[in-house]
């Protein structure tokens, strides 16, 4: 069958599943919209949750930036994952004890001040805002790429889906919802790796396909690999740092604390029944995220190798211009992938000499989205790529789009302004704020800043430097005050952002930029993205400071941190 | 539910701690510490095709941490029990 009809037919096909379940899983009540009723299994949660996580970044993104940063990579791979574990032992269990809807609520409670909600809430948007912009721009590239509209009808296709089931369902709705979406996107990631696996290695687990030797002979993909790089003129695959080692240290550690930090992944261990399936399911959620994180360095590898293979078949001899396969030459009317023949041969040489590499734009976007096409498996896996990468997306945006709805309808509305309002009419506003909040990020999606590239990873910088330390300190210590924890919050995300700006540009606005965007000038030779760790520490020694030297928190807020701390006695999420 | 005594509590509180710690210093060691600090010595050796830095980075930290947060799951379910403060 054709390839366009083909995925036509199997997107369409995921969308009527999504909308299906939907139109099941109706919210009636606010704790159904926004913890689903409390009570998701862990596994089922672990599942949502995997989809909530892995967004276009990790599925469409992660295993390109990987393919051309080879061990430098790993700063992904170990940052997107290692989150779950501090998550897991730091923060779950205690909040899911707590028994309320939402991140603002607890600081609000346990540092027993309005300001302190009040700060949380506007962490809480500054990062999801800026981490649902990527999202709506990979729901408006690829809708548009797969079902060749122009960007603005993709867009707003991918609005109106996420539209019904989120408005509709709420929490219940996108948890269902997600489970089917993951089931889609794992499969979508793995099964063309399985096949490219299968074909360089004859191991069918790309996880050991990319140690084993290449068919029919006693070479190591990886030693090939180091040594086809090289030869170009790259550094060696294997061993290429990204900057320093301190840099990825803290480029680790700032996408770590910032995965524990993200509101919409915390709120998901608000809907199961108890202490225990907070613990559990974040276990669950790792356990489905790893099987893409183990596969993306498979792709990203293989991907590397099939790419230079094809553009050179042997050393030496490069691919004519004329000859170049199919896929090729569609890459080209997206612009991600360029050549200019500088030499005039009429064949494509690659290599890391800018001054003769002709191959002078490939994205690392396409890697993930081509991979199917280069290793020439049929049509139906390419169609199911496509209808994974879209799965990632809605999944991730939904999830956002809720934490956002509910820290406005929750916290602002009936916390602060209109404590009175019956439940219906809370039910109401959080539909609508979260109707509000999809045309906001369809706007912003529409026109998007200039920085909408580089704003998944500062996500995690500032959700680490803000929310993060204020949580933990709010259960690890009795002593820490709302002085403490508003000046620490305040401090810490304002010198990521002051760090941030300072090389980047004011709001991203590239000229006033005051220090340049020029290595030479970061701290210590840390990376604008990687500086969320450093201001967790900041946030952390602000608080600390300032909780010494004002009056201890009263003695029901103790009390409350010696309530959490133990599991008994939790139950199912408080109405209230 | 029954109510822990301070003393009882404080007990409960400090072994969540301390196992707390123990798996966080296995969480640093995988990642940070054989990930990166220590990946260009680990890099000398090789197993298959993988030398050994390179895949504490790209797949071996991932699939400890996996294995740490159901090893910290069992382990503080039991510490409930013995303490009976397990949800009902």
């Amino acid at each position: 069958m054709e390839l366009q009809t083909l995925t036509y037919l199997v997107v369409g096909a995921s969308f009527a599943l999504y909308i299906g379940i939907a139109i099941w899983s109706r919210a009636g009540s606010t704790k159904d919209f926004y913890v689903a009723g409390g009570g998701v299994h862990p596994v089922a949660n672990g599942m949502a949750t995997a989809a909530d996580w892995m967004s276009a970044a990790s599925f469409i993104s992660m295993a390109g930036m990987i393919a051309f940063m080879g061990y430098g990579g790993s700063v992904f791979l170990m940052g997107w994952t290692g989150g779950f574990v501090i998550l897991a032992m730091l923060l779950a269990p205690y909040l899911r004890k707590y028994g309320k809807f939402t991140v603002p609520e607890f600081i609000g409670d346990r540092f027993y001040s309005k300001a302190a909600r009040a700060v949380a809430v506007v962490c809480l948007i500054i990062c999801s805002v800026t981490y649902v912009i990527g999202q709506m721009k990979g729901i408006g590239v690829a809708f548009s790429r797969f079902l060749e509209v122009d960007y603005g009808t993709g867009l707003l296709v991918g609005m109106c889906i996420v539209f019904f089931y989120a408005v509709l369902g709420g929490m219940k709705g996108i948890t269902y919802t997600q489970i089917a979406q993951y089931c889609v996107l794992i499969m979508a990631y793995t099964i063309p790796a399985i096949f490219i696996s299968l074909n360089l290695t004859g191991n069918p687990f790309p996880q050991l396909g990319l140690g084993s030797t290449l068919t029919g002979t006693d070479t190591y993909l990886l030693d090939k690999l180091d040594q086809m790089v090289m030869e170009l003129g790259f550094n060696q695959y294997t061993t290429e740092y990204r900057l320093s080692g301190l840099n990825m240290f803290a480029y680790t550690a700032s996408l770590m604390i910032g995965t524990a930090g993200l509101p919409h992944v915390i709120i998901r261990f608000f809907t199961v029944p108890k202490v225990r399936d907070a613990r559990s399911s974040a276990g669950w959620a790792l356990l489905f995220i790893a099987i893409l994180y183990t596969t993306a360095p498979a792709v990203a590898g293989m991907a590397r190798l099939n790419l230079m293979q094809t553009i050179e078949p042997t050393p030496g001899e490069y691919l004519e211009y004329d000859k170049r396969p199919d896929w090729f030459r569609n890459w080209e009317t997206t612009g991600l992938l360029a050549f200019e023949d500088k030499n005039g041969d009429g064949r494509i040489q690659y290599s890391a000499d800018a001054a003769t590499n002709e191959m002078v734009t490939v994205d690392n976007d396409i890697m993930v989205l081509a991979n199917p096409e280069i290793a020439q498996l049929p049509n139906w896996v390419i169609a199911l790529v496509a209808a994974g990468g879209l799965a990632a997306a809605l999944s991730t945006a939904a999830g956002l789009l809720l934490a956002i709805a509910s820290a406005i309808s929750h916290d602002l509305l009936k916390g602060m302004i209109a404590p009175g309002i019956s439940e219906r009419a809370e039910l109401r506003a959080s539909r609508v704020a979260m109707a509000a909040a999809i045309v906001g990020a369809g706007y912003l999606g529409f026109n998007p800043p200039g920085f909408a590239a580089g704003t998944v990873a500062l996500a995690f910088g500032l959700a680490a430097s803000s929310i993060f330390p204020a949580l933990m300190m709010g259960i690890f210590s009795k002593r820490t005050t709302k002085e403490g924890a508003i000046a620490g919050m305040v401090a810490g995300i304002g010198v990521t952002l002051f760090y941030v700006f300072q090389h980047k540009g004011i709001m991203f606005v590239a000229s006033t930029a005051f220090l340049g965007d020029m290595p030479a000038n970061w701290f210590l030779g840390i990376e604008p993205n990687a500086f969320g760790a450093v201001g967790a520490v900041v946030n952390f020694a602000v608080a600390m400071l300032v909780s010494r030297v004002t009056s201890a928190p009263p003695a029901s807020v103790q009390e409350l941190v010696e309530h959490i701390r133990v599991p008994a006695g939790a139950s199912a999420a408080q109405d209230h | 539910m029954s109510r822990l005594t301070e003393a009882q509590a404080l007990a409960y509180w400090r072994r969540n701690l301390a196992l707390m710690f123990k798996l966080l210093l296995i969480w640093f060691v995988v990642s940070f510490g054989c990930g990166i600090l220590l990946v260009d010595v680990l890099n000398q050796i090789q197993i298959g095709g993988y030398k050994l830095g390179f895949w504490f980075a790209q797949q071996g930290s991932i699939y400890v941490f996996v294995v740490l947060i159901f090893y910290y799951t069992r382990q503080m379910a039991k510490l409930d029990r013995e303490f009976n403060v397990e949800e009902d």
